[in-house]
């Protein structure tokens, strides 16, 4: 995190808040999405919403920026009462939104995305140059430079959501809500975004920053709310709180955020990967000369900005992309010139939790208990003369379930009716139960909340203690952090770095992920 | 100056053909830079076409009929809004129902109406039928070889909804380019939840899309049957619905592009036509099944192999929801 010190926030003295909600209220159906929350922000302020999935934290924002209609409670803006009923009013009222999922027309220029609904006439051109001449004084003044005629998706990710920022200062917002920005940025992109941030609340804005990473909360807020379950659990300053209460108030108990582990006792070596090399179907090099290897009792991180070649090496060594060229030793042969498909390699012991848990990993659709045993449907104890053993796949999945503290524990529910987290758990226990030499596991913890994360981890710490090797891959760096032993770091399809985890430091993992080898420095 | 004539002729037929291509293209065009598949031309076409003959039959007034033939098309594209926008439908489903329907209750309410076997009356009273339009010295001009021939030939002569047609390829990139409603318009084809978060209804945009494309419709419909024929035959669109998406993809969703991919289509329509009974050297007589076939061959060549990466307005076909 930058270090920069924090400027100090602008306040007139009685200004009223720059955003005020009294008792908010919506239910869904059955859902109480939003209890009775009260919350302000004052003017020049950043303000962090914190809450795990499902704690209504967007339900909130959807509301303030007019997707959603609040059954009860009140909006005040600068101290006056609005009725917001569609983003048209928000923006009105000087409320804009940068959403986690960028609100881009990909095709369409940066100036052309800035003035889409309020282009200023029927005709464009007038319009247009109009808005040209205002996006420089606002780029001058927020330091928010991005080439206006460069078609958006052409842009890296940091400066499309600089776009989103542009577009909703453009609008006139005065309070601004983030949701979720860092998730795609890397390391040193979130630290230009805080920067901006700090420059935004100078300038009197108010700004709120929903996010999970309790890391961004202590970087760059003034105060922080956690929501839990619908409700408001805590307000308060940031400076006089710690990581560790917050996690306590957005789990309700207290959560180890380091977990404690052994030092390694490395084994035999299990896997090893030479100069593997993947060309997707244009030809275009997705993977080039990785080669490195994996051994017993080690939990290898792969570290890097999403789209750097991670899904690629993670399919390849799984068996569902074949390499251009390269090879994969694995329990005595090479799984490349074999052509083994994934049920072969996962036969040999080599499982995979897929990155992309609901495309790869599990079908919705089915029953909890059916999602048990994709992939091993096949075993004996499966199958009782030729036909299915309901009895013994309902138990097997119970059984699981309560091992992993899957809730609801209910083998027949719909999987589509579990939580992120107690579904990524069910599919960690079918891979695990299968007793695999080595585990590749991508993205372990995308979309499940602090206390399942908690336990994921714990479970994999076990699985190394074990024996077992493991191959991660996530794009969240705590993560790696947390649990890696040895960190590769990819960028451009290549691993550029290796790090031992005791030389490992945010900033040299950062700059290898933006791109920077690391011989130079070290 | 026989070959002259002959070019000129065929020249001539490929924009009798071309015009009711390119205005399905065009309507086409505006329903799907918004995001809605238009598989429905064919069936709002033939609606419109038959409506405008029965009309005109009736009233005397061609004019009567176009009002009908676009009031027709435009009721049954609102069905098909209503069904994908509003309910959020399939809209391959809803365009091929809507096409399905008129198929079978143009030549219905043709036979209840008129007892003419489905058809609508001959149109061949004064005023029930748009004819070419001569523009001044056209008969002078014939007698200057090339360009009086193609003045006469092609530029004048033509009926009022030629002239419409091609002027509207330069109003719709206009449009599409230049205007606040052309950029709302391209943007809900891509990505329509960045128009919803900017408080544009995206609902609203695409009804106004599909509206516009039941007029252009309209205006084709009523071409077929009261400027290209002289009445309203049962399946008169013969699948050109389908080729103006043809173009339309072939073109890429652009309007220029697809004024050529209608042109080029038209062409070789009008080329068959001409090659009828042509023998060559080794096989003799060319079958006509063989020669009618073409256009459609090169079609299906055209679109497998030459478009190249034709990429689609990114939105298409899904019905839009806020959730994501």
């Amino acid at each position: 995190m930058s270090k920069e010190p924090a400027a100090p926030p602008f306040t007139p003295p009685d200004a009223p808040p720059a955003l005020e909600l009294r008792g908010i209220d919506k239910r869904f159906g059955l859902v109480h999405a939003n209890r009775a929350i009260t919350f302000s922000v004052a003017a020049g302020s950043i303000h962090g919403l914190i809450g795990e999935n499902g704690a209504g934290k967007s339900t909130l924002m959807n509301i303030v920026y007019g997707f959603h209609r609040a059954d009860a409670g009140e909006i005040r803006v600068h101290g006056r009462t609005v009725e917001i009923g569609s983003p048209q009013e928000a923006i009105a009222t000087g409320i804009g939104m940068v959403h986690q999922h960028f609100m881009l027309v990909e095709n369409f220029t940066v100036l052309e995305n800035v003035v889409l609904g309020v282009e200023g006439g029927a005709f464009l051109l007038g319009g247009l140059t109009a808005a040209r001449a205002e996006l420089g004084r606002l780029a001058r003044n927020y330091g928010l430079e991005v080439p206006l005629d460069t078609v958006v998706s052409e842009l890296s990710v940091g400066l499309q959501q600089r776009v989103e920022i542009l577009k909703a200062l453009y609008r006139g917002a005065e309070v601004l809500i983030l949701d979720e920005p860092t998730a795609v940025l890397t390391p040193h992109e979130a630290d230009q975004l805080f920067t901006m941030l700090r420059r935004l609340r100078a300038q009197g804005k108010a700004v709120i920053l929903v996010t999970h990473k309790l890391r961004e909360i202590m970087a760059v807020t003034d105060r922080v709310t956690v929501m839990k379950q619908g409700a408001v659990v805590a307000e308060v300053a940031t400076c006089e709180t710690t990581p560790r209460r917050l996690a306590e108030h957005m789990v309700g108990r207290a959560v180890l955020l380091h977990i404690e582990k052994r030092p390694a006792q490395l084994g035999a070596s299990l896997l090893t990967v030479k100069k593997l090399e993947v060309r997707d179907r244009l030809g275009v090099v997705r993977l080039k000369n990785v080669s490195f290897n994996l051994r017993a009792g080690e939990i290898v991180g792969i570290a890097g900005v999403a789209g750097n070649g991670q899904s690629e090496l993670l399919e390849v060594l799984a068996g569902t992309r074949a390499p251009s060229h390269g090879e994969i030793s694995f329990g005595g042969c090479d799984l490349v010139r074999e052509q083994l498909d994934p049920r072969a390699r996962r036969a040999l012991g080599l499982a995979h939790v897929p990155e992309d848990r609901l495309r790869m990993g599990v079908v919705v659709e089915f029953s909890a208990a059916d999602n048990a045993m994709l992939g091993y449907h096949d075993a004996a104890r499966f199958n009782r003369g030729g036909l299915r053993d309901e009895a013994a796949i309902r138990a097997a999945c119970a059984e699981k379930m309560t091992e992993y503290d899957v809730r609801p524990c209910q083998p027949e529910l719909r999987l589509a009716a579990f939580s992120g987290g107690n579904q990524q758990k069910l599919v960690l226990a079918r891979e695990i139960d299968a007793d695999p030499k080595v585990l590749l596991i991508g993205q372990p913890t995308r979309g499940v909340d602090i206390g399942a994360i908690e336990f994921i981890h714990k479970q994999l710490i076990a699985l190394r203690d074990a024996g077992k090797a493991l191959l991660l891959v996530s794009v969240e760096l705590d993560e790696i952090l947390a649990l890696a032993d040895r960190i590769l770091v990819m960028n451009a399809g290549e691993i550029i770095g290796e790090l031992a985890r005791a030389d490992a430091t945010e900033e040299k993992i950062g700059l290898m992920m933006a791109g920077v080898r690391a011989e130079a420095s070290s | 100056m026989e070959t002259y004539t002959l070019i000129v002729l065929l020249l001539a037929a490929t924009i009798r053909v071309a015009t009711p291509l390119l205005l399905a293209s065009m309507a086409g065009l505006f329903s799907e830079r918004a995001g809605v598949i238009d598989l429905g031309l064919e069936g709002k076409m033939l609606g419109a076409a038959f409506a405008a003959a029965a009309v005109s039959a009736v009233t005397g007034s061609v004019w009567l009929g176009l009002g009908a033939g676009i009031l027709t098309a435009v009721a049954l594209a609102l069905v098909i809004g209503y069904a994908c926008i509003t309910h959020r439908g399939n809209q391959v489903v809803a365009g091929m129902a809507v096409t399905i329907m008129v198929v079978g209750l143009g030549p219905t309410l043709g036979l209840a109406w008129f007892n003419l076997g489905g058809q609508t009356p001959q149109l061949d009273g004064v005023g029930q039928r748009f004819t070419g339009l001569v523009w001044p010295w056209a008969q002078t001009a014939r007698e200057v070889p090339l360009p009086g021939l193609l003045y006469a030939e092609l530029i004048s002569g033509q009926n009022l909804l030629v002239y419409f047609a091609a002027g509207l390829v330069p109003f719709s990139a206009w449009i599409f380019y230049r205007t606040r409603f052309g950029l709302r318009l391209r943007a809900v084809g891509e990505n329509p939840h960045a128009v919803d978060t900017a408080g544009i209804s995206v609902n609203g945009l695409r009804y106004q899309a599909v509206i516009i494309s039941g007029v252009l419709c309209g205006f084709a419909g009523t071409y077929l049957s009261t400027a290209a024929s002289s009445g309203f035959v049962r399946d008169m669109t013969a699948g050109k619905g389908y080729l103006a998406l043809a173009a339309l993809i072939f073109g890429k969703w652009r309007p220029w592009p697809t004024l050529w991919a209608c042109l080029l289509f038209a062409f070789t329509d009008a080329l068959a036509t001409r090659l009828q009974g042509l023998v060559l050297p080794v096989v003799g007589v060319v079958p006509v099944q063989f020669i009618l076939a073409l256009p459609y061959v090169l079609t299906v060549l055209l679109l497998a192999g030459f478009v190249g990466q034709a990429v689609a307005p990114k939105a298409i076909g899904m019905p839009y929801s806020k959730e994501k």
